[in-house]
């Protein structure tokens, strides 16, 4: 293992240096991760992350699957965001086909995607607010995401790990009212987000311990990588929901919030503005739900022609890409799949020198990372 | 009689209620800490959307003797190369000194251990602050180096806002003019108000140093389950790790109790001396007569015989309370007791509202950064207090002088207000400052 | 009764805990026990009435000084620092001193047992009216008898703890504070 990235800085007054190991089992790593950080007192003056505990080798796998048995596998990466993962691979398969899910499949993935963004963000927020001390705001995000993980459940029968999606559209009917449900938590949850944002927004702790934590200026962002809020909170106006429409985006009306310094507030700020335009979204969609078949032109056996398709999308964590190549057979040659909490780590070490070791916490957390999608 | 059987005799008798009053304290406190624990378990998941522990016991009530049952029987953990005498001691120091200084403490008129000790605040500060020693020994017999750095940090944060409460404490000080309990209650009941009206920034900085002072949040940083370098609890565990935290608790009712004698009024009712609010007095009985009356309206809407049963169990166990408190007015020869059931009713009160502030802010408010919460109390309320301790002496000097001690008090609250704004304002500037110059332009924002 | 009881056991208590503290090996639990020596000897402040010098003694000594020797033994490597200590006149340097204090303590139990009132100087004890209320008469006296030398370890006081702000702030002025 390279220590180099540990080596280059000199320490002051020849103090001890140490180096503190975090995790894997930590309650705050959000998943197996090792952080070897090195301390220079209080000041982190870098850090090395050692992944794989989580590796589970899907990448492999797929290689030995048909096309319809990788997909509950994509599920199991990103498991906080489930729906995202198999929406990417379906459309990268339907891409490789050359097949379009109908228009009504397009717009009850979109409704169930941004359910599921919404979902991820809640999740994101309990746990970052958790690792900062407020030991509320997790139980109200959990409150509302039940009722989101009930509309999944009566719709594809499990809440977390889904396969609600198949290559060419649905199985499943959205059913009796489904509409009415998604309604009925959209409603519901602007007053929710307001109570969110009265316990943390103005709370000047919560803007002590996040402002000015973990900068990553948008120059950084590129060069690294980084997608995502992360992105978007250094200033970037860039989501692939607009910038390379996929399922029925295109079709409504939504904000990207963006932020300006690319601090942990931000991203804060960002992930809250995506919930409420994840809810307009959804609102939008259900109004005009269009009829027809869910399931587009795709046979039993899926046989796509040799060739090779990248498609990416925007998941809660960030661009979600799949890479297919596919050499005729009903099993994919090779997939690999860019996971965005995988590169969004890369960006940990940047972010976390100069700051104390209490901080490194908030900036795991703000990261947003599942490491079943770091280790796959 | 044998001569020495009747010294113990003699000795019993001068003693016995500063004995009983001892044995009660070691022997309830505890008790009464793991009961606290349980009062905050179900308070913080009524504030979180749910229910807290219900299964141990009707409604959790069985909770903590279970946990105690639990900590007592676990496997006694003691570091390879820790230190064992100290192992040992850190925590029993801990709970120690929160017990001995609930011995100063008056609950009521005459309900003390330490019968109305001279010093009598200061006996419990000291005393209390001998907790600390509790916490490094603790660090230090785990024999880990960020257990020792968790305990230095806890130390060092548990003396910073011990000054600054301090210094708060000082202004109540100076307008009961003694240190002794009973003497500043009673300064209380003769200035005709309790002394949170009369000093509300000494009292506002005592709230926040307590919470610093107990370790909770959001100054909890030194023991917070999330962070990274371990704190001075780490190694302990079982019943060792079971007196560090009941000795917390402890602790919070000791600052508690200080708060309420000095601010709140100690064992008076509100409004003690205005004589048509004299039906106040039956309010203890009558209160606690309503919450079985709520208990038994409760009793008829629950789903199952067993939760019926119980709520009509704790409306009869309030009836037979109420009338403990009810009794000595009818019964002539008991109307002695009427003050001092009566206070400690008051007081418990008024120490529970205090507790559940604690807790509240516990569970709504995030965690402080250990450099912002040394910067909180040395930059903010350290000046504060000792603006707070000057302004409450010129008041009492344009007391002595004759200007009305109201508008001498009002006037000088609001110079401290108006000096606290500026001080917030300017380290916010400062800060801003600070930070914002070390952002570097950037091209692609935007 | 009670008070020989009291007396006895304080006196017996911070006699163990003097002598435990001088013969441990480990600093730290010699620290521990200077701690019972010094809060015995605040348990016979106590006794003697002087409510405010036994909680002085216990704030200040036990709760600010004992904690610093605490931190001090804590944060310096004393195994380290006893390497470079190269003191050959340790025998020597003891038996003076024991020879001294013994001959001291010597002196006082020889003349004392003479006759009472004869021999050492005997303080008389002070009237009650002299010690409550406590805090008050000593406040009363700082701030008028002795108002200069409180004064004067005000400002030194102050002194000393602006020299050590100045002077750790020195040290880590590349850090940051």
């Amino acid at each position: 293992m390279q220590d180099d990235a540990l080596q280059d800085n000199s320490t002051l007054l020849g103090a001890d240096e140490l180096i503190l190991n975090m995790g894997p089992q930590h309650p705050s790593t959000h998943g197996v991760l090792r952080v070897k950080l090195k301390l220079d007192g209080e000041r982190v003056r870098g850090t090395e992350c050692v992944i794989g505990y989580l590796h589970r080798g899907v990448e492999k796998i797929a290689e030995n699957r048909t096309y319809q048995q990788v997909a509950p596998y994509v599920d199991r990466m990103d498991y906080v965001a489930a729906i995202s993962n198999g929406l990417g691979y379906c459309e990268a398969v339907e891409k490789l086909l050359n097949v379009e899910a109908p228009p009504r499949a397009r717009v009850i993935r979109t409704i169930l995607t941004e359910l599921q963004r919404i979902a991820s963000h809640l999740v994101w927020l309990g746990t970052h607010a958790l690792d900062i001390g407020a030991l509320t705001p997790l139980f109200y995000c959990m409150r509302e995401r039940e009722e989101i993980l009930k509309i999944f459940e009566k719709y594809c029968g499990a809440r977390l790990t889904t396969h609600a999606f198949r290559i060419g559209g649905l199985q499943y009917e959205a059913y009796d009212g489904f509409e009415k449900e998604v309604e009925r938590f959209c409603l519901d949850f602007e007053r929710r987000i307001q109570e969110y944002v009265d316990l943390l927004t103005g709370n000047s702790i919560w803007i002590g311990r996040t402002r000015n934590v973990g900068v990553l200026n948008a120059a950084d962002c590129i060069a690294l990588g980084a997608s995502g809020p992360i992105l978007r909170a250094a200033g970037v106006k860039w989501d692939l929901r607009k910038a390379q429409p996929y399922a029925a985006y295109d079709q409504y009306k939504f904000e990207i919030p963006v932020g300006t310094n690319g601090d942990t507030y931000d991203r804060y700020m960002v992930r809250i503005e995506e919930m409420r335009q994840s809810r307009l979204i959804c609102l939008q969609a259900i109004e005009k739900i269009p009829e027809g078949a869910i399931m587009g032109k795709v046979g039993k056996v899926i046989k796509p022609p040799a060739g090779e398709v990248y498609h990416s999308i925007e998941a809660p964590k960030g661009i979600l890409g799949y890479y297919i190549v596919s050499d005729a057979s009903t099993q994919p040659y090779r997939v690999r799949i860019r996971p965005p909490s995988f590169i969004n780590l890369q960006a940990l070490d940047k972010m976390v020198r100069g700051h104390l070791v209490a901080d490194v916490v908030a900036i795991i957390g703000t990261l947003d990372i599942v490491l079943g999608e770091v280790d796959r | 009689m044998n001569p020495t059987l009747h010294a113990i005799l003699v000795f019993l008798q001068t003693w016995w209620v500063e004995l009983t009053s001892g044995v009660v304290i070691v022997a309830v406190v505890p008790l009464v800490a793991g009961y606290v624990v349980l009062v905050e378990r179900k308070l913080m998941a009524d504030m979180q959307a749910r229910l807290g522990p219900m299964r141990v016991g009707p409604h959790g009530l069985l909770q903590p003797i279970a946990d105690a049952v639990k900590l007592l029987i676990k496997e006694d953990i003691i570091p390879d190369e820790a230190d064992r005498l100290i192992f040992w001691l850190a925590p029993v120091i801990s709970m120690t000194a929160a017990l001995t200084s609930m011995g100063a403490i008056a609950f009521g008129p005459s309900f003390q251990v330490a019968r109305d000790i001279n010093i009598g605040i200061l006996f419990v500060l000291g005393v209390s602050s001998l907790g600390f020693l509790g916490i490094i020994l603790g660090g230090w017999a785990s024999n880990s180096h960020y257990s020792i750095m968790g305990a230095l940090r806890s130390t060092a944060q548990l003396v910073s806002y011990e000054t600054a409460g301090g210094l708060a404490i000082i202004a109540g000080l100076l307008l009961s003019g003694t240190l002794s309990i009973s003497g500043i209650v009673a300064a209380q009941e003769k200035y005709h108000v309790w002394f949170i009206f009369l000093a509300p920034v000494a009292a506002f900085i005592y709230l926040v140093a307590s919470i610093a002072e107990t370790n909770r949040a959001p100054f909890d940083l030194p023991e917070a389950e999330s962070e990274l370098v371990a704190g001075y609890m780490t190694e302990y565990s079982g019943f060792r790790w079971a007196l560090y935290f009941l000795g917390e608790y402890a602790n919070m009712i000791v600052v508690g109790s200080i708060a309420t004698t000095l601010f709140l009024g100690g064992w008076l009712r509100p409004f003690p001396n205005v004589h048509w609010l004299n039906w106040l007095d039956f309010l203890p009985a009558l209160i606690i007569a309503l919450i079985g009356v709520y208990s038994i309206y409760r009793a008829g809407k629950q789903p199952v015989m067993v939760q019926t049963g119980f709520m009509w169990a704790v409306a009869l166990a309030c009836f037979a309370v109420a009338l403990i408190f009810a009794m000595p007015w009818f019964v002539g020869t008991l109307k002695f007791v009427i003050p001092g059931l009566n206070g400690a009713f008051w007081f418990l009160l008024k120490v529970s509202a205090y507790i559940y502030v604690f807790m509240w802010l516990r569970f709504t408010l995030p965690r402080y950064r250990f450099d912002q919460l040394m910067h909180l109390g040395w930059y903010i309320l350290i000046p504060l207090a000792i603006v707070n301790v000057f302004a409450v002496g010129v008041a009492m000097l344009l007391e002595s002088n004759g200007v009305n001690r109201w508008l001498a008090l009002i006037l000088t609250t609001l110079v401290t207000l108006v000096f606290a704004i500026l001080l917030v304002r300017w380290h916010d500037r400062r800060t801003e400052s600070a930070s914002t110059a070390s952002l570097a332009p950037d091209s692609y924002a935007g | 009764m009670l008070d020989s009881i009291l007396f006895y056991f304080f006196g017996g208590v911070a006699v163990i805990g003097a002598a435990l503290m001088v013969t441990r090996r480990n600093a730290i639990h010699s620290a521990v026990f200077l701690i019972t020596t010094l809060l015995a000897t605040a348990g016979i402040f106590l006794q003697l009435g002087a409510e405010f010098l036994f909680i002085a003694q216990i704030i200040l000594y036990v709760g600010g000084i004992m904690v610093l020797f605490i931190f001090v033994i804590m944060l310096v490597r004393l195994d380290v620092a006893l390497h470079h200590i190269r003191f050959r006149m340790k025998s020597l340097v003891v038996t003076i001193v024991i020879a001294v204090l013994g001959a001291e303590a010597g002196a006082i139990i020889y003349y004392a047992r003479k006759l009472p009132g004869q021999g050492l100087f005997i303080q008389n004890m002070a009237p009650a009216s002299n010690l409550t209320p406590n805090s008050e008469k000593l406040a009363q006296s700082l701030f008028t008898n002795y108002l200069l030398p409180f004064e004067i370890a005000s400002v030194l006081l102050l002194v000393a703890m602006v020299g050590a702000v100045v002077m750790a702030k020195n040290k880590k002025r590349t850090e940051d504070s």
